[in-house]
């Protein structure tokens, strides 16, 4: 288990990745990516009983899926930097003949994924499947997921939603990243959504929210507590409230860097706020 | 001509009841799911004997399909049932990314497809299903023709690892084909030997094919009878090897003539031996409520229709 110093350094390297991933391509999603960096890290290196290697099956591990596929680059980053496939490979996202497809897929292969996402809305069903098998198996780890507030707004979520507390799937904990922020605009303006903690609670689940949701210590404290609740025969709901493009002063604030690379020199300005500490790839 | 005998009519679907409720006492990795339609899928033997390897979704199809994905992250191999209807177009997407594109070992198994759903009618009645399908990188599609060739298919694809589309029907239909038989997929198998004209069916058209057949006979008309089960990979060598003898095919699918096996079967003459080609399949149209005979012959997916279809291809050669 990783000290919360060394998660910071980890972030640290895992932002700078995204950012020099982005920009080289000058495509892909840097928003939500870095707005989720704190949580994706602490997740592997910090809560996750992951087995090493990568068998596609995964029993007797717990399981994460990335239903916002278009935050691949904070997802390869930190696969790559727990160990699933070369850092070096960070270097080909989104070009030909890459694994690293603009969107995660499991069909060239890449250690870490999967399941294919980037259609929204389709990662829970997935995660509750993958839960029943886990009780089918009597495997006792637990399955994360996570989805953006947005994603929400795509119906099938609800399906799943409705389902897991149904059915008692409480081997799960779904966080959503609420960041109020979607292409179009705020979440709000967009298609305001109301209180998702009244909507999850209605629904039967059990929720719990961490207000903090780029803060290290927060996260950890807010996870361990959820995998705490599980096993009562409720799913758990985690509210994670981020700031998108978190880390990098001139993209926060804004749903201007959902999905814009920056330029040369705002690369450089990104970069200088967040110093190298791992090696870059 | 060979002789094939009608066993006492059976709905296709209680072929793939009976094969999954064998593949439940033989494959422990083996579960199912249901949009809440267990009934009409006829999965309650499988479910009574497996209660903790079967799960109820309740009408929500979208979610059906990913679940069973997820299912698979774990070494399950899921069959889902619903309507062809419910079970492709309703839900294409979570098909493509979460099932075809994540390359899981889903059975996507469609019941009351094509016309002879009958009296609810065009909503209900996708003939649409085997194009959506065929057109995934790595689907395979399969339409048996009776009782027995679709439990034989469900048994089957429990085997073949990848996803597969499996389609059938709701009415009773002739049995013909062999009681426990075994099942290739892909291979096409060869009914009856002609000289004169190639009729080429899948699902329940394979029977009208050999009616047809026989009736063709009694008028000096030689036709050979293919049943091509799976659609996608198309058994190419059975049906190049036909129309070399023949010269001439007409493909008999429940489906629209866009997208079906008779397109399926163009592509294959045109790159190899082009010969004429008639389609008996519904011309791109929505069906209605009638009974099934009633829809058959009203559009053109009967005996009667086959051996029109025959004589017009013969001319063609």
């Amino acid at each position: 288990m990783s000290t919360t110093l060394q998660i910071e350094s980890f972030v640290t390297q895992v932002r700078r990745d995204i950012l020099r991933m982005v920009h080289k391509v000058n495509s892909g999603h840097p928003g939500g990516s870095l707005g989720c960096t704190e949580f994706i890290s602490v997740l592997f290196q910090n809560i996750m009983e992951r087995k090493p290697g990568f068998e596609m099956n995964g029993v007797d591990e717990d399981l994460f899926f990335l239903s916002n596929g278009h935050i691949s680059p904070v997802f390869y980053s930190v696969l790559a930097r727990s160990g699933y496939f070369p850092v070096e490979e960070l270097n080909t996202f989104r070009l030909i003949n890459s694994r690293l497809q603009g969107h995660p897929t499991t069909h060239e292969g890449l250690p870490g994924v999967r399941i294919a996402s980037g259609s929204l809305g389709q990662g829970m069903s997935v995660a509750i499947g993958s839960a029943l098998a886990k009780k089918l198996n009597k495997d006792s780890h637990l399955v994360y997921s996570l989805h953006g507030d947005g994603e929400l707004q795509e119906g099938q979520n609800w399906e799943a939603i409705m389902y897991a507390s149904a059915k008692n799937v409480d081997n799960y904990i779904a966080t959503i990243d609420v960041n109020g922020k979607q292409i179009d605009g705020t979440t709000d303006d967009v298609l305001h959504m109301g209180s998702l903690k009244d909507k999850f609670t209605s629904f039967g689940w059990d929720v719990l929210e961490i207000s903090k949701g780029n803060d290290i210590e927060a996260i950890v404290e807010g996870i361990n507590e959820a995998k705490s609740r599980t096993g009562k025969g409720k799913p758990i709901c985690v509210l994670l409230y981020t700031e998108m493009g978190n880390g990098v002063d001139f993209m926060m604030h804004t749903h201007a860097w959902h999905g814009k690379a920056p330029s040369d020199d705002q690369l450089e300005n990104a970069l200088s706020q967040n110093p190298e500490t791992l090696g870059d790839y | 001509m060979k002789k094939y005998t009608d066993t006492g009519k059976q709905d296709t679907r209680s072929g793939f009841g009976a094969g999954l409720t064998e593949l439940g006492r033989t494959n422990p990795n083996v579960v199912a799911l249901c949009a809440d339609l267990i009934g009409s899928l006829k999965m309650e033997q499988f479910i009574a004997e497996n209660p903790e390897r079967f799960f109820q979704i309740g009408i929500a199809e979208a979610n059906m399909m990913g679940i069973a994905a997820g299912l698979t992250i774990g070494g399950k191999i899921p069959f889902t049932g619903t309507f062809a209807n419910f079970s492709t177009g309703r839900v294409y997407d979570q098909i493509r990314q979460s099932i075809a594109y994540s390359d899981k070992n889903v059975k996507i198994c469609a019941s009351h497809a094509g016309l002879t759903l009958g009296e609810d009618g065009a909503t209900h009645q996708i003939l649409e299903d085997i194009g959506l399908m065929k057109m995934l990188p790595g689907m395979v599609v399969i339409n048996p023709c009776d009782f027995n060739q679709t439990k034989a298919a469900t048994i089957a694809i429990a085997d073949y690892e990848g996803p597969v589309y499996l389609r059938f029907g709701r009415p009773k239909v002739a049995n013909f084909t062999p009681e426990n038989g075994s099942f290739e997929i892909g291979k096409g198998i060869m009914l009856n030997e002609g000289t004169d004209v190639t009729l080429v069916a899948t699902g329940h058209l394979v029977w009208e094919a050999l009616l047809a057949a026989e009736v063709l006979e009694s008028e000096g008309i030689s036709a050979e009878v293919i049943n091509i089960h799976t659609i996608k990979p198309l058994d190419e060598a059975i049906i190049l090897k036909s129309v070399a003898k023949t010269g001439c095919l007409v493909s008999c699918e429940e489906h629209n003539h866009l997208g079906g096996l008779g397109e399926s079967i163009s592509r294959v003459l045109v790159k190899n031996t082009p010969v004429p080609q008639e389609f008996v399949a519904t011309n791109d149209t929505f069906g209605e409520s009638g009974t099934p005979a009633q829809l058959m012959k009203k559009y053109g997916l009967d005996s009667e229709a086959i051996q029109a279809a025959a004589k017009k291809v013969l001319v063609r050669k």
